[in-house]
């Protein structure tokens, strides 16, 4: 890591993140660093400073509040949306920062896909809910809006399920298919980013199990970043995993090594179940 | 706190040991507010239920034809007609005095009250008075004879008593002959339609291009200058179509005068009851019928044949009698047009209020500005719905527009469009408050989705928020509609009339006219109730014509309430 880390002088307990692997320039993605993150007065994040890797599955793990959702929501601007929200340092999506001014959000939401905690089907048919990314880029072509609709329903395996009630509401498929449709969704308009904010945690375990299986599937094709409550689950489908305490980075490197030989006690802690 | 393990054992220990009380406090049990909830809701329910059913059951029965006893009363008197009401009173001592010992006494064991009953005796012409009190006391017999009929007039109201002679263009009809009194009476109503036919609609068109000519005429004075070689054009071009108007004019005159002098010769001599006679037209009859020889067939014949005219015709009489048509059409009208008005209003409102002002002190002052507003007692948007609409900005349009009118206003009175956009003005917070709750309402996850496809604010708000908000938003529309419905007394100020000549939608160019003044049910039933010759006879109109606005209202409601289930089906399903 170029960057030397700022330490907060507020917080003396606090190490300096512990990196496990550095990855090459040409491999990143997404590039944060020096980032802090205030919610009015109040702080969420400190100083993050993280490379993600192009291709890989990324989970961000950390007791609740640590800041690993706002931090996921930063990278596609979602926070935009809250009232007395405020940024200091650079977040950059290859090599461009996104918090610049005069960048398109838009544009930049485009290039990346969202899934959210609660599956969030809009109130449409199943068809229209997968084509709606690319009907707001005014697409009309009923041609190629079914073949898009096609490929992104297999792409996050729910075509099987839904090809025979592509024009009835999604809103009558059972939670796990929700979930799925709008992981389809996300990848309808070709992101380059998947950005998954605890896509599992209002699921049942059998279809828990599927889109975990559709994460695998899709590593590679996608840079994944995942936030998960679940140690379970990011050991079982990320590359690499960053844990987050109280708004700062601690521990950031491959799965592997953080699960097995964490480096810092805090972090062993907390994947052991004896705090979180 | 305790210390140790052993101490916090001790302490569980003591709570259990705690006596339990065998049976739990009725006020924890909560069961007194249930019934006094309970009661609240009952009480609340039989006002309303109670009310209805009073409005429900007077309108229901008003047409039913009732019975015409003939009363003879103890002092040689007869009286005809419908019994309306019976009540008990309290006699004064003068009124007692005159009474024969045996009356008092009995009068004196019921505590001083005696029972009457009141009349409908018709027949406003003879005896100056629709309606006659009967004490109980009075009356030596009450019989009804087959042979008293009751009659409807197109003027002086009802007429009670029998059928002396028939005249019919010289042929005099023998008393019995019931079917050819009948034919004749309605080729005598057919005639009578073909007159204001003729009289209303084709000398109406006549009347309709000589005045546009005129307007014409005006127009080009007022562009050009009185002098101008235009003006002289226009003047001799109007004059060469006058003659063929007045052409046309002369022959409906005549065809009209020809058809009321045969009209004249088709009379009837009525008698009342005490053999007073009165000769008029048999068109002058609406119905007629024996009121103490009726089947049940004849009764809902009778009955049906009112609610027609009720609901088709223009109303007579100062309108206790006849139909409320244009006045059903008025209220549908003004009803939708404010609709159509207030929604965009509102919705647009509600959209910049919610969506995207910054929620700030300004944001909270404007909403409880517009809360407010709802407040403000409706005659003062009558005001300003005359002041502003009528007089500014219908003033300075028909400075513009219709100048060749002028002294004569077009829009600078009250109409149509004024008064729905007054309501629409009164209506306006019912939906801004509505369509802000519902989009409030749409989740936050729905927003969040539809951004993160990369959909514009715009977008968003188009394809997912308003769809989702949209059952909410009717629910406004409802309110707004049911409150705008009923409302009358900013209608009196902004447009609203008695007796409206014309309807505001007919067959001359441009087909509806916004601008023309309108009936209304509510203003009817304030105006038949309380402004008119005689409110016992317009009572049972009141009646009617409320059920005929709570139906009319009740309609509208249902139509829209129909459109939100649907709507809610297709956007509002379940999550899981």
């Amino acid at each position: 890591m170029a960057t030397a880390l700022k330490r907060n002088p507020t917080d003396a307990t606090q190490d300096a993140t512990v990196y496990h692997v550095k990855p090459g320039e040409d491999g990143v993605n997404f590039s944060v660093s020096d980032f802090d993150l205030w919610y009015g007065a109040k702080q969420a994040l400190f100083d993050i400073a993280m490379d993600v890797q192009k291709g890989v599955v990324t989970s961000l793990i950390g007791p609740s509040g640590c800041g690993k959702s706002t931090l996921l929501r930063c990278m596609n601007r979602m926070n935009d949306l809250i009232d007395g929200l405020r940024i200091k340092g650079s977040m950059k999506l290859d090599g461009a920062d996104i918090y610049a001014p005069g960048v398109d959000v838009i544009a930049l939401r485009k290039r990346m896909g969202m899934v959210f905690q609660k599956p969030n089907p809009f109130p449409m048919s199943i068809y229209e809910n997968i084509v709606y990314p690319l009907r707001i880029d005014g697409l009309r072509d009923k041609a190629l809006l079914d073949e898009a609709c096609e490929t992104a329903l297999k792409g996050a395996a729910v075509w099987n399920e839904a090809k025979d009630r592509l024009n009835e509401s999604a809103l009558g498929l059972s939670g796990g298919q929700q979930q799925r449709l709008c992981i389809a969704r996300a990848i309808a308009a070709n992101p380059e980013v998947l950005l998954m904010d605890e896509p599992c945690s209002a699921l049942d375990p059998i279809a828990t199990a599927k889109i975990e299986e559709l994460i695998d599937e899709l590593k590679g094709r996608y840079t994944i970043i995942i936030v998960t409550h679940s140690m379970q689950q990011a050991a079982r489908v990320s590359n690499n995993t960053a844990f987050m305490y109280l708004g700062r980075l601690v521990e950031y490197g491959a799965t592997d090594t953080v699960f097995t030989n964490p480096k810092l006690e805090r972090t062993q802690d907390y994947i052991t179940g004896r705090f979180g | 706190m305790p210390a140790t393990i052993e101490e916090a054992a001790l302490h569980t220990r003591r709570i259990v040991a705690k006596p339990m009380p065998r049976v739990t406090d009725l006020s924890a049990r909560g069961e007194p507010m249930t019934w006094l909830l309970g009661g609240a809701l009952a009480l609340g329910c039989t006002m309303i239920i109670g009310f209805l059913m009073l409005v429900f059951w007077n309108g229901i029965v008003t047409f039913w034809p009732k019975q015409v006893p003939v009363v003879t009363l103890t002092d040689g008197q007869v009286v005809a007609g419908e019994a309306f009401r019976t009540e008990e009173y309290r006699l004064g001592a003068e009124q007692l005095k005159d009474l024969p010992a045996e009356i008092r006494t009995r009068i004196a064991a019921a505590s001083g009250f005696a029972s009457r009953t009141l009349y409908r005796t018709g027949n406003y012409d003879i005896y100056n008075e629709d309606f006659r009190w009967v004490s109980d006391f009075q009356v030596a017999k009450t019989e009804a004879p087959r042979d008293i009929f009751f009659f409807e007039r197109l003027e002086w109201g009802a007429f009670v008593g029998r059928i002396t002679s028939v005249d019919l263009a010289g042929t005099a009809l023998s008393g019995g002959d019931d079917d050819r009194l009948s034919r004749a009476h309605i080729q005598a109503r057919a005639r009578l339609q073909r007159i204001r036919q003729i009289e209303h609609d084709e000398i109406g068109a006549a009347n309709y291009a000589v005045e546009q000519d005129r307007l014409r005429v005006r127009r080009a004075v007022l562009s050009y200058g009185e002098a101008a070689p235009e003006v002289a054009a226009v003047r001799a071009e109007v004059e060469k179509r006058a003659a063929g108007f007045k052409r046309d004019y002369d022959a409906l005159a005549a065809e009209a005068q020809r058809l009321k002098a045969d009209d004249e010769r088709y009379r009837i001599t009525l008698a009342e009851i005490g053999g007073r006679e009165k000769t008029l037209k048999l068109s002058d009859l609406v119905r007629f019928y024996p009121a103490n020889a009726l089947g049940i067939f004849d009764k809902l014949a009778i009955y049906l044949s009112r609610w027609g005219e009720f609901l088709t015709d223009a109303p007579r009489e100062a309108n206790t009698e006849g139909g409320v048509l244009p006045a059903i059409f008025g209220t549908a009208a003004m009803t939708l047009l404010m609709v159509i008005v207030v929604a965009p209003f509102g919705i647009i409102t509600a959209l910049y209020l919610r969506e995207y002002a910054k929620q700030g002190r300004l944001v909270s002052i404007v909403r409880i500005s517009v809360n407010n507003l709802a407040g403000v007692p409706s005659i003062v948007y009558g005001v300003f719905g005359l002041g502003f609409f009528a007089y500014i900005l219908g003033g300075s349009i028909d400075q513009i527009f219709f100048s060749e009118r002028l002294p004569g206003p077009t829009f600078g009175t009250g109409g149509l469009l004024w008064a729905s956009l007054t309501l629409a003005l009164l209506t306006v917070p019912v939906v801004i408050v509505a369509t802000e709750e519902a989009l409030a309402a749409v989740p936050r996850s729905m927003r969040e989705g539809s951004l993160a496809c990369g959909a514009s604010k715009w977008q968003t708000i188009r394809y997912i928020v308003l769809p989702r908000a949209m059952p909410g938003i009717m629910t406004g529309l409802i309110l707004a509609m049911a409150r705008g419905a009923g409302e009358v007394a900013p209608l009196m100020l902004v447009g609203v009339v008695k007796l409206a000549p014309e309807l505001p939608i007919d067959g001359f160019f441009p087909y509806v006219h916004l601008e023309r003044s309108f009936m209304h049910l509510g203003f009817h039933i304030f105006d038949v109730g309380f402004q008119s010759r005689n409110s016992e006879a317009g009572k049972p109109m009141v009646f009617v014509t409320t059920l005929l606005l709570i139906a009319l209202i009740a309609g509208m409601n249902a139509t829209a309430i129909v459109v939100r289930n649907r709507l809610k089906r297709k956007f509002v399903g379940s999550q899981f």
